[in-house]
């Protein structure tokens, strides 16, 4: 029998905030163990949240990004739950009036080659809640340590209908969210960080079956790979069971990314009962129109969007559109040079292959560069105006990148302008033509090729500095004007 | 007096500390205190005065504080074995404003262990005693606070009041108790009990000091999300102006079976008092409140309590148990032998209360019930300006006479918990004594931030009679 696979994710994302949710420490990771708390963030008595309305602000926008509705009222509940990462031993959340409600990721499929966009499809979200993040349990030989530097930091789960259908998807969807969430700021999904964490439910039925088969939720999806392989996994698992005869448990699995492996948790049995209520020390927060209207002033082009744009506005090939696209500075400097350079192919070249070479060879961001957009818009000017050659321009490029030079200033101090002195490049082709009396003869016995030997003795003369199109041009012309 | 620089603050808090060590033995009405620390505040409020910088009529002024109130530096117990050992980091908000206004932390107050309780028996390190009766209970929770003031430890303290733990033990010690509008005086530093109920307040010997102190703590604070931004009026300014001839609402219900009768007649004069001075008094009915603020107070205050107390595990700070290790059983430990009984069975029932199918039958319908609790009084509020009643059923009880009887010992607080369920400000002043000589007292209850007229109220009756200008023998 042919099974489908049946796939939900709840993505939890921590949002990038400059203190935590309800108090006024600052939130951040890798400071020392302990020193980013407070009595709030220690639970001590008397101690009482207080809401940070950056967090809301930015689940808010991550909601209209995502196409979400907004609630007209932000209400928060305490899951109780006894566990040494809560210090409170409860934590603040939303239960039954989640800030988001629908909405969708758009996801790409992998295309048929590398070079071909793939297939998109929207995948509809159940909700997106806000709540606060636990500390960070580490468990040595005898003892457990607990760092609560991440307790209290913002996070929102963001919960997926069980509406994919394949690892892929799952990978794709994790992909097109994170590029998401990073572009509008609301996150930077570093998942070694912890900024993005994914669990994942997973049933499979035979093909044509429309009701849901027992599901697994699978935990410890470190990374996003693992997300695709830890399902793929879990669905080979499930599979091989009920080929088997067998029936699925419900239960939660741990999968081990380096052993490709999973193992049961716990079963359906010991779920908790979490309590949950309204929490008395914080009050409901109305979110109007006018706030509503604030955040959606504020979200980029959704990157999806912002590709199929630049594909059909500047003529962009598939391929260059999938680099520029997911790094928004990227992008963003893209659309700030083209507005001073009619040349968007060339600009998209040299920022795909050369800037981004030389930002990952220095380790450095766009943000922090010398380059400004108007260096670039110079450049590809020079070349597309036949001033420079593209060798000049790629020598002029390096020293711009590291000096934040101006072009034409490098141009002119290295004498990098090509040699448009028709007299002298006349000179220059006579000569290489009497030089090169083979290749002349081979060229005028109709091997194309041959020209290149006398257009090379050409550029030598000169130094590299004659325009290649204009030798070309008067090579061929004596050439031909010596036949006749 | 301070002011007029008849006494200095250090010779104050001096006598204060020498009635302190006489009395203390027979009323255990601390918990603890720091006398080295308290002279040398007074020393430099008395610097102060001298240079002409003090702080207002508070600079000088000892004051306890019920020990569920943070003052950095100091222990913060609740009463309980499960913080005997704890001190606070941090100042509470009331805490912050009263050092800056001058005031001079005097120890730390007895109460029921996590402010549960009408009797400050359920206290880890011993009951307190009623000075006016030391065989009987001072009430509670802030029965400490209470008796120290009577006993003439200190002139003023503060407490809490989550369903009338500030002004049942000012009723059985013969103070003033004053428990403001929920959102007035910020929670920020209260070890909390049931944080939609719990609000600091005042036990005071006149209803002046009363309104001196509010206008110290009263007012928002942006670290408290459930205070409220409200004009603080001068509340001492108010004590004075008479606006109109006051409507006095007086609920038929807290008149019935159970009212002992000499606490009645007591409450009928202070009545005929208010008559005479021009009142109109209206009989209203509250018998929503009557009916069901005990149940309903009982479901919320233990709901919001078996989470607010979870915090108290062992692993972190408070008491850890030596037997246990792992977590669950280190938690499940250190709770059975940090907490007492009564705090257990609190935390058990409001684990209860909110435990999956349970939760609408009892939470969900309690906060329906509290809904229409609060509206029943603001129906009636719209015809009167106060309301007055007794304060208690009865007077001071014997000490061991109700702990053995949860039930007997809630319904001490008829009277009284409807005014927390409706975030409502409510006062107690003393309004005569039984034949046994024990103090009574009589309860008014306010509009919402209607603090200024509920004082003014009852400060006219404090100056037609000197009900506050007795002491107990000690």
């Amino acid at each position: 029998m042919n099974y489908e696979a049946v796939i939900g994710l709840e993505v939890h994302v921590q949002l990038k905030t400059a203190s935590k949710m309800f108090t006024r420490v600052a939130a951040g990771y890798g400071a020392p163990p302990n020193t980013l708390t407070d009595p709030v963030v220690l639970a001590l008595p008397g101690a009482l949240p207080v809401l940070n309305k950056e967090a809301l602000d930015k689940i808010i926008k991550a909601g209209l990004m995502l196409g979400c509705t907004i609630a007209p009222v932000c209400k928060w509940d305490r899951k109780n739950y006894f566990y040494p990462d809560s210090p409170k031993n409860y934590q603040i959340s939303q239960y039954d009036q989640p800030i988001c409600l629908a909405g969708s990721v758009e996801i790409e499929l992998p295309g048929e080659a590398r070079n071909i966009m793939g297939e998109h499809k929207q995948i509809p979200l159940t909700r997106i809640h806000l709540e606060e993040d636990v500390g960070k349990l580490t468990h040595e030989v005898h003892d457990s340590l607990v760092d609560y530097n991440r307790a209290g930091t913002p996070l929102m789960e963001i919960v997926s209908e069980p509406a994919m259908h394949s690892a892929e998807e799952a990978f794709a969807f994790l992909t097109s969210l994170r590029m998401t969430m990073v572009q509008g700021g609301i996150s930077d999904c570093d998942m070694e960080k912890g900024q993005l964490r994914c669990d994942a439910n997973i049933s499979i039925r035979p093909i044509g079956q429309t009701q849901l088969g027992v599901k697994v939720e699978l935990k410890n999806l470190n990374s996003i790979s693992y997300v695709r392989d830890g399902i793929a996994l879990e669905i080979r698992r499930q599979t091989a069971v009920l080929t088997a005869g067998g029936s699925i448990v419900q239960e939660t699995r741990q999968y081990d990314g380096e052993a490709g492996t999973s193992v049961a948790m716990r079963s359906k049995e010991m779920a908790h009962d979490y309590r949950y209520f309204p929490d008395p020390d914080l009050l409901p927060v109305q979110v109007d129109a006018a706030w509503r209207a604030t955040i959606q002033a504020t979200i980029p082009e959704l990157p999806y969007a912002r590709q199929r744009r630049f594909i059909t506005q500047y003529q962009l090939p598939y391929t260059i559109t999938a680099v520029l696209v997911p790094e928004r500075a990227l992008a963003d400097f893209f659309e700030e040079v083209v507005r001073l350079c009619a040349h968007p192919q060339a600009v998209a070249n040299w920022l795909v292959n050369d800037l981004r070479r030389e930002l990952a060879a220095g380790g450095i961001a766009l943000a922090v560069s010398k380059l400004r957009p108007a260096h670039i818009a110079a450049l590809v000017n020079l070349v597309e105006q036949g001033e420079i050659s593209m060798t000049a321009a790629k020598e002029v490029f390096n020293d711009m990148f590291q000096t934040g030079e101006a072009p034409a200033v490098i141009v002119m101090q290295k004498n990098l302008k090509q040699s448009t002195d028709s007299g002298a490049l006349e000179h220059w082709v006579q000569a290489a033509i009497v030089a090169n009396p083979k290749a002349v003869a081979e060229f005028l016995a109709g091997k194309e090729q041959a020209i290149n030997a006398v257009k090379g003795a050409v550029m030598k003369a000169s130094q590299g500095k004659a325009n290649p199109r204009l030798v070309d041009e008067l090579v061929r012309r004596q050439l031909l004007a010596g036949k006749s | 007096m301070l002011a007029a620089k008849s006494i200095s603050a250090s010779e104050l808090m001096q006598a204060f500390v020498a009635r302190t060590t006489a009395v203390e033995g027979r009323v255990h009405a601390f918990n603890s205190r720091d006398e080295v620390g308290a002279l040398g505040l007074a020393a430099a409020s008395d610097a102060r005065r001298a240079a002409g910088q003090a702080r207002g009529p508070l600079d000088g002024i000892p004051i306890g504080f019920k020990d569920v109130i943070a003052v950095e530096g100091q222990p913060l117990t609740a009463s309980s074995k499960m913080l005997a050992n704890f001190i606070s980091p941090y100042d509470a908000t009331v805490t912050t404003k009263l050092k800056a206004a001058g005031a001079i932390p005097w120890g730390r107050l007895n109460l029921d262990e996590f402010a549960m309780g009408s009797s400050t028996e359920n206290s880890a390190f011993g009951a307190t005693a009623n000075p006016w009766d030391l065989t009987r209970v001072p009430g509670g929770s802030s029965g400490g606070s209470a008796a120290a003031v009577a006993a003439g430890e200190m002139p003023v303290a503060l407490g809490s009041d989550t369903g009338g733990s500030i002004r049942q033990p000012a009723a059985f010690c013969g103070l003033v108790g004053l428990k403001p509008t929920y959102g007035l005086v910020s929670r920020y530093g209260l070890a909390a009990f049931a944080s939609s109920l719990d609000q600091i307040g005042t036990l005071t010997r006149t209803v002046g000091d009363a309104a001196q102190l509010l206008q110290v703590v009263a007012g928002h604070d942006s670290r408290d999300s459930t205070s409220l931004s409200t004009v603080i009026p001068d509340y001492s300014a108010a004590l004075q102006k008479k606006s109109r001839p006051w409507r006095i609402g007086v609920p038929k219900e807290f008149f019935g079976p159970g009212l002992d009768a000499e606490i009645g007649a007591a409450v009928q004069q202070a009545l005929a008092f208010y008559r005479s001075a021009g009142a109109e008094i209206r009989e209203v009915s509250l018998p929503l409140t009557a009916e069901y603020a005990i149940a309903v107070y009982y479901l919320i205050a233990t709901a919001e309590a078996s989470s607010n107390l979870a915090r108290y595990d062992g692993i972190r700070y408070g008491h850890r148990t030596r037997v246990a290790t792992g977590a669950i059983s280190i938690y499940a430990q250190s709770r059975a032998e940090g907490f007492g009984e009564e705090v257990k069975r609190r935390i058990i029932l409001g684990t209860h209360v909110l435990s999956s199918g349970y939760y609408d039958a009892y939470y969900l319908r309690a906060q329906k019930v509290r809904t229409l609790i609060r509206g029943e009084f603001m129906r009636v509020f719209q015809d009167c300006d106060v309301m007055l009643s007794p304060t208690t059923p009865t007077a001071a009880f014997k000490l061991g006479e109700k702990s053995s009887d949860p039930l007997a010992m809630y319904l001490n607080d008829i009277y009284t918990i409807g005014v927390n369920l409706a975030g409502l400000p409510g006062i107690s002043l003393p309004c005569g004594f039984t034949a046994g000589g024990l103090p009574i007292g009589l309860q008014i209850i306010g509009q919402p931030f209607g603090e200024a007229e509920m004082l003014t109220i009852a400060h006219t009756y404090e100056q037609g009679h000197s009900w506050h200008t007795k002491y107990p023998n000690l």
